[in-house]
């Protein structure tokens, strides 16, 4: 899975969960600065992250995820 | 120690909720579970599907009478009755919580005891149709005999929990149910989180209890949970029991 596929599959979890556009959901945004995912929206998303790309976000390391950018490295880090 | 019990599980919002601990290990220990869930229903499905068995979730907003009024005949399509009931549902307002006891206004004070203590009696009653004499209910406490840095009017809250608790006891005794609270050490759950402050209970638990304390660990409390729900305390109602490491028991 590319990098791309990533971004793009966490873009659809995003407008799922947050009802966040897929256009805006970009590698630099910020979850909470730019797509205003709130706390309980965050918890949502990355559990709903962790099915489709069958990884585990372990709960110290969700408050590091600050943009899409970091989400998608994680996840392309945890599946390599 | 819980096969064949139905039980019904609120609370669980994330695979940390205290909630979660218990229905995990009701299960894994031969329980039946159904749980409520509250707001995020999709959020709560998904973690409902990483316990070890199938459990189906009816929504429950504890302020909601309607929701209330419903609730047995919503329970009663996935069983046909109950055993034991978890109450683990708390909730105040940023502005009573975190440091702003003197300032909070009435509005949001109430909000907290209504979610917090007085849906106590309001989830008994409301399962009560469902409940077999000897059935357990258990609510979530956090020790209310002093006051404690941050927790404000929650703290309040939990002490008309704990006075909840001894009337529930009073009035549902003669039906043979039980009512009970676990007093628990702080784990970081998502609503521990959400708490301004949290950090000054974490140092001093670990520290000043006795048995010790992990943060992270919730089997403990989920153990007293359903020992207190199962038929191995038979006369105990109106109780709290500290599953804390012993803290509440040692000054300094």
């Amino acid at each position: 899975m590319t990098r791309e596929e990533i971004r793009e599959g966490l873009a659809e979890i995003l407008e799922e969960v947050a009802g966040v556009n897929p256009e805006e959901a970009l590698e630099e945004k910020s979850f909470t600065d730019d797509l205003d995912v709130d706390s309980l929206s965050m918890v949502e998303v990355v559990v709903a992250a962790e099915e489709r790309f069958e990884v585990k976000i372990p709960d110290d390391e969700v408050q590091n995820l600050k943009t899409v950018g970091d989400a998608v490295s994680f996840i392309e880090t945890a599946r390599a | 120690m819980l096969e064949g019990k139905r039980l019904l599980v609120t609370g669980l919002i994330t695979e940390q909720s205290l909630a979660f601990g218990v229905a995990k290990l009701a299960q894994e220990h031969g329980a039946q579970v159904v749980l409520t869930g509250f707001g995020r229903m999709s959020l709560v499905e998904r973690i409902a599907k990483r316990l070890p068995a199938p459990a189906p979730v009816v929504e429950l907003d504890v302020t909601d009478a309607e929701q209330l009024g419903s609730l047995a005949d919503r329970v009663k399509e996935h069983t046909d009755g109950l055993d034991g009931v978890l109450h683990s549902i708390a909730y105040a307002p940023p502005s009573a919580l975190g440091g702003g006891f003197l300032t909070a206004p009435w509005e949001d004070v109430a909000t907290a005891l209504h979610v917090s203590a007085y849906s106590f009696k309001s989830l008994a009653m409301a399962t009560l149709p469902l409940l077999s004499p000897g059935a357990g209910i258990v609510g979530m406490d956090f020790d209310a005999t002093q006051a404690w840095p941050v927790y404000d009017w929650m703290g309040v809250s939990k002490a008309a929990l704990e006075s909840t608790c001894r009337y529930l006891a009073r009035d549902l005794g003669p039906k043979g149910v039980r009512v009970n609270l676990v007093a628990a050490g702080p784990v970081r759950t998502m609503a521990a989180k959400s708490i301004p402050g949290f950090e000054a209970f974490e140092e001093a638990w670990t520290s000043r209890a006795p048995l010790g304390w992990s943060l992270t660990d919730s089997e403990p409390v989920a153990k007293a949970c359903l020992a207190l729900m199962s038929d191995w305390f038979p006369a105990t109602t109106g109780e709290i029991v500290h599953v804390d490491g012993g803290f509440h028991a040692v000054g300094v």
